[in-house]
Order: C-alpha cells, then sequence, then structure tokens
C-alpha cells in the first residue's frame, strides 16, 4: 500500500490560526504548497501571492465571440443567404443585431466562467490523493488543511514535518498518492 | 510592528449598541461543525410526512393533469384554449409573463445583493435560484406550445435546413426565444456552480456507497483548495455580474414584445422597466411564499431569520412603490396622450364591465395591500407576510391578464370586438405547470443542498480570520 509521496498535511482549527500558519510556510521558503478549507478564507490569495485569476479573461474572451459569431449570423442569414426585407428597413445593420448579440455574449460569458473555473482548477476529476486521508472530509466541515507538496524544491519529509509542527498544525501525515 | 492585540471582551466593549449593530446571518452562533450539520440535516434526515403531503399533490399535477392538458393541447390545436380572434395571445401569454417574473427575484437576489455584499443573502440565494431555475421552465414551455405546432419549434433557432429559412433576427419575439433559454442555461449554470463545493460537503458526509457515488459525480473532485476557490470566487463574481444584467435584460425584452406593436396600452416607452420591475416585485412575492413555511418546516429559524425575512419585506415594499409609480404614469400619459384609443383602454381596465374586477384586484393587491408592509409590526408577522406573498402574486397575475386581454379585446375597430374566457384546458396547464414547479421545488429541498452551506459558514463571524472568533489573536499574520 504505498504509493509515490504527495506531500505532508497539517489541520488547523480555525481560519485565523491557517492564515498565520501559512504565512510561516512561505516565509520559509516554499513554493507548492496549499490550503484546504471549507469556504474561501480572506486574506489567503495575497498570503499565498496568487495572481488576479484568469477566469474573467475567459468568461470575455468566449462571450466576445458568442456577440461577434451572433452579429456574423445575422448579417449570414438574413442580409446574405436569404436576404429578407421586412418593413423597408436595411437587410442588415449593426444596431439591430445588438439584442440577440448581447444576450448571447451573457451565454457566453457565463458558460466561459464555468468551464474558465473547471479547466483553471483542474476539475472535474474523480479522485485526489488528499480525499482518501480519513481527516481531510474535515474540510469541507469546520477544519482547515495545509499541505506542502512532495514536488516542492525544499521538501523534506523530516524538515517539512517539523514546521508544520511547530506552526500549531495537528494530526501531520504523510499523503502518498496510490494508484 | 504588530498592534495591541484585541480580544473578545475588549471588542465588546468597543462595539456600537445594540440597535445599531448589524443583524448576524445565523442567530445562536453555533460553532462551524455544528452549522455544517444544521445546513445538511434535512437532505440527509428521513422525510418529513409534510413533505409528502406537499409532494403527492404537486406530482399529481404535475404527472397527470399537466402532460393531459399538454398533449390534448398539442394533437387537437390551439382551438382548445379560449384564444380567439380578436384575444389571440390569452392565458399562455399571461402565464409566460408571470413565470418570467417570479423567476426574477431569485436572481436579483442570488446575483444583484451579491455584488452589493449582502451577506444575509446567502442564507436565501439558493432557494431563490432554484425558484429561479424551476420557474424559468415552466415560463419557456408557454411559448413553445402557444405557437400552435410544437413540432415546428425549431424553426425559431438558426437551424440550417434544406428550405433555406432562417430566423428573422429584427423581431423582438424572436430576441425573447434567445432571452428565455440564456436565462434558463445562465441560472442553470449560476445554480449549479454554487452548489459545487456544497456537494462536497455532501459527499465528505455521505454514509451510504449510494450518495457517495452520486455526491462524488457532482462534486467532480472539489477539495476546496485555496487556488481553486480563488478562481472560484472569480468566477462566482462574472457569473453574478452576467446574471444582473439578465435580470434587468430578459423581462425588457418580454416587455419589447408588447411595445413594439401598435395596439393601445402596449405601445409604450415604459414596458420594459414596467415588465422588469413588475416581475421582481411578483418574484418577491413567491419568495416570501416559499421561504416562510420552509424555514419553520425545516427548522432553519435561526438561518433564515427574522431579520432576512424583515429584508426581503422591505425590497418587495420597494419593488411594489416602484410599480404603484409605473400604474400612475400608465394612467397619466394615456390622458395626457389625448389619444382617443389610450384613453379608452385604461378607462376600460377600471370601469370596463368585462375584466373590471382584475383591474381592480390588481390596484386592491398591488397598490393598497403593498402598503401594509411600511408597519415593522406587519413585516414581522410571518402569517400575514406569507397571506401578502400570495395575495402579490395573485394581483401580479392579474395585472399581467389586464395588460395582456385588456389591450386585445377592445381594439381600434369596434366590429372586432371580443371576449375571452379561459377554458378548462387553459387552466388544467396553469395548475400543471404549478404543480410540476412545487414538485421540482420539493425534490430540490429534499435532495440537495437547498442554503448554500459554504456561503453561509463564510459569512459567519467564525470564518472572518481577523476576527477573534475566527482564531485572529491579533496583530500578526
Amino acid at each position: 500500500m504505498s504509493g509515490k509521496l504527495y506531500g505532508i498535511m497539517a489541520q488547523f482549527d480555525s481560519p485565523g490560526a491557517v492564515l498565520h500558519a501559512a504565512g510561516k510556510v512561505r516565509d520559509a521558503g516554499y513554493h507548492r504548497w496549499d490550503v484546504f478549507s471549507p469556504f474561501p478564507i480572506y486574506g489567503l490569495d495575497k498570503v499565498m501571492g496568487l495572481k488576479n485569476s484568469l477566469v474573467g479573461w475567459v468568461s470575455l474572451l468566449m462571450g466576445g465571440c458568442a456577440f461577434m459569431s451572433v452579429v456574423g449570423l445575422i448579417w449570414f442569414s438574413n442580409a446574405f443567404d436569404y436576404p429578407l426585407l421586412v418593413g423597408g428597413k436595411p437587410m442588415f445593420s449593426v444596431p439591430m443585431t445588438f439584442v440577440p448579440a448581447y444576450i448571447m455574449l451573457i451565454m457566453g460569458g457565463a458558460v466561459g466562467a464555468l468551464i474558465g473555473m473547471l479547466a483553471l482548477n483542474q476539475l472535474p476529476r474523480l479522485h485526489h490523493p488528499l480525499l482518501d486521508k480519513k481527516h481531510f472530509e474535515l474540510a469541507s466541515r469546520d477544519k482547515f488543511i495545509l499541505v506542502i507538496g512532495a514536488t516542492d524544491k525544499k521538501f523534506c519529509v523530516k524538515e517539512t514535518k517539523q514546521l508544520l509542527e511547530a506552526i500549531g498544525g495537528v494530526h501531520v501525515e504523510i499523503v502518498e498518492d496510490i494508484d | 510592528m504588530s498592534e495591541p492585540a484585541l480580544n473578545l471582551e475588549e471588542l465588546k466593549r468597543l462595539a456600537p449598541p445594540a440597535e445599531l449593530r448589524r443583524a448576524p446571518v445565523v442567530e445562536g452562533g453555533p460553532d462551524l461543525g455544528a452549522l455544517t450539520d444544521k445546513l445538511s440535516e434535512f437532505a440527509e434526515g428521513k422525510t418529513p410526512r409534510w413533505w409528502w403531503v406537499l409532494f403527492l399533490p404537486a406530482a399529481f399535477a404535475a404527472t397527470v393533469i399537466f402532460p393531459t392538458c399538454l398533449f390534448y393541447q398539442v394533437f387537437t390545436g390551439v382551438g382548445v384554449w379560449g384564444n380567439n380572434h380578436p384575444v389571440m395571445w390569452g392565458l399562455d401569454i399571461v402565464n409566460f409573463i408571470w413565470w418570467v417574473g417570479v423567476a426574477h427575484a431569485g436572481t436579483l437576489i442570488s446575483a444583484l445583493l451579491f455584488l452589493t455584499r449582502q451577506h444575509w443573502r446567502t442564507s436565501i440565494g439558493r432557494m431563490a435560484e432554484a425558484m429561479t431555475v424551476f420557474s424559468v421552465m415552466m415560463a419557456g414551455l408557454y411559448p413553445a406550445i402557444h405557437v400552435g405546432r410544437a413540432w415546428f419549434d425549431w424553426f425559431m433557432f438558426p437551424v440550417p435546413n434544406s428550405n433555406g429559412l432562417w430566423p428573422q433576427f429584427k423581431s423582438p419575439l424572436m430576441w425573447d426565444v434567445f432571452a428565455v433559454n440564456t436565462y434558463m442555461m445562465v441560472s442553470m449554470l449560476f445554480w449549479f456552480m454554487g452548489m459545487i463545493p456544497d456537494f462536497a460537503v455532501l459527499r465528505d458526509r455521505a454514509t451510504t456507497r449510494v450518495r457517495k457515488i452520486i455526491f462524488t459525480f457532482l462534486a467532480m473532485g472539489w477539495t476546496g483548495s485555496a487556488r481553486h476557490w480563488h478562481n472560484y470566487e472569480k468566477a462566482y463574481v462574472v457569473l453574478s455580474g452576467l446574471c444582473t444584467l439578465l435580470v434587468f435584460t430578459v423581462s425588457s425584452i418580454v416587455g419589447l414584445d408588447f411595445c413594439t406593436s401598435q395596439i393601445a396600452g402596449w405601445h409604450a416607452t415604459i414596458f420594459p422597466l414596467y415588465f422588469v420591475i413588475g416581475a421582481v416585485f411578483c418574484g418577491f412575492g413567491m419568495v416570501l411564499v416559499i421561504l416562510i413555511p420552509l424555514r419553520k418546516w425545516c427548522g432553519l429559524e435561526n438561518i433564515i431569520t427574522k431579520s432576512h425575512i424583515d429584508k426581503l419585506a422591505k425590497l418587495t415594499l420597494v419593488s411594489g412603490l416602484i410599480i404603484d409609480y409605473i400604474y400612475l404614469m400608465e394612467f397619466f400619459i394615456a390622458w395626457y396622450s389625448g389619444d382617443p384609443y389610450e384613453k379608452w383602454v385604461f378607462g376600460h381596465r377600471l370601469f370596463g364591465q368585462t375584466y373590471m374586477y382584475l383591474g381592480w384586484a390588481l390596484i386592491i393587491i398591488n397598490v393598497l395591500v403593498t402598503q401594509l408592509l411600511w408597519f415593522k409590526k406587519i413585516r414581522a408577522n410571518l402569517v400575514l407576510l406569507f397571506i401578502i406573498g400570495v395575495l402579490i402574486n395573485c394581483g401580479m397575475w392579474c395585472e399581467r391578464f389586464v395588460i395582456v386581454v385588456g389591450s386585445l379585446y377592445q381594439d381600434f375597430l369596434p366590429a372586432n370586438w371580443g371576449k375571452y374566457l379561459p377554458t378548462i384546458w387553459d387552466v388544467g396547464l396553469y395548475i400543471g405547470t404549478l404543480g410540476a414547479f412545487f414538485m421540482l421545488y420539493l425534490l430540490f429541498v429534499k435532495f440537495l443542498p437547498m442554503i448554500a452551506i459554504s456561503e453561509v459558514k463564510g459569512a459567519t463571524l467564525q470564518a472572518d480570520p481577523h476576527h477573534p472568533l475566527g482564531g485572529s489573536k491579533g496583530g500578526q499574520s
């Protein structure tokens, strides 16, 4: 039952404690670590040095594409492929395309936001090494779990474990990726 | 340079007096674990009797009355309804607008109140979103069968076909197809995305294998990683912004269906706004109708607090007042325009023999009953609020009827006048959609996380890393 080493996890009792601990881990020079919590913790992004999420751009891109393709569709269908004269109005004019195009911008933007979020998070996935750990179930309840990944350059089972214990983590455990 | 440590006692001393403090999102201050238990209790526990008592009639309406009326109409033709010349838009369109309206308050609560950082919305947002999703489904059905030949519905979509036919994009009716479908799709996405972390909660709590498998699939591997939350929150903001746009777009386009026509009583620039506000008002009525009993029966009094209901009632009042202003303007403009047809239509809304009772019902409910919400005592009386919620839904239904039928039955030529009475198939279909709505809603309440677990937890003081209850030691980190 031994697999690839994934990392070391430690449990904290409050968002304040884990935020404090996250600062210490960062100061110790680690880069590949993460915090798992039942809700987003205010201020953690800053400690982890996370840049503005790309989701907004994915959404804008998909929304923009949807907008432009509806404008194109209306031109193609009502003015080019089957010109349709309605009330003596021009076959095609940009303002007239606005409403359907705008509606589809919303649609594209929304789909883009969801897909962008899932893609950037590398979801959906049905398995995660942490989900095998009994204690990890509490991360969706009331506990906060800090994990330092084995791929980190500074990672060393003994030292990392000591660090996590020193900054107040309990149930410090080694996580293995069993496949 | 750390600031002096703040402890709880000191915070209490520094806090403003009780009457100035913001009401807590969750009353009783339970710890996060107990809160999780409480919030997932209903979806995990035994089905209570009241649920069956409500579910069975709703399911009967949804699975017997609804398909019967639907299939009879589709196989026979729209002639089974009361719609006929000159009233070509009858209960089908009335109910369409009504259902779209019910949906709007859900989006407004979940999206607009999120953007304005109203934390109290976390407790009711999910239930309001579910209301949106199910009522848009009901709304979307009506235009699809109102066209008469439902098997030609695909004509409304830009599908390449051998006849070379395309939709006519200059018509607001065409925009409506896009608007309603987008609304349904986007509100479902928003609803579903909000539930992903809560599916993970239910997955981690699952005691049976079946539950574990189902929620594992639904949660899609959500772990609650800070990096994931970071993207998730961004996506949530973006979706909220887009949904807020939809609140103001969908009913506006429904309003455009009316105001681009030449019919007296419809041909008014105020219509898009009128329909949006009417929709929101009607939806708040429905939120009150749904929330007040459920908070009691599901034991959620500490989560959906009286203060939240009070705020909802205030929002209902605000939207009601805007509606009242629009009524006033409508009558004023009809008189001020000097147009005899306009004057005739509006005169007949209140004094025409055929439908005057509906006109007065809407005035009494939407104008007079709404004013009761000014009083704090009435906003605190849940039974009264429930009744007001039901009345608002009836009032708004009357309004839709008066607008749709009231303008059509007597237009420019007296030779062209007629009457409209719904038939049993009109009424049956409406009952069927009501049944389907409540059936879906009850299933949602029973099997899915009906309160946004992670959002509510995130809105408590225990979740604030800079508050002593959230583990802050003051001045550090």
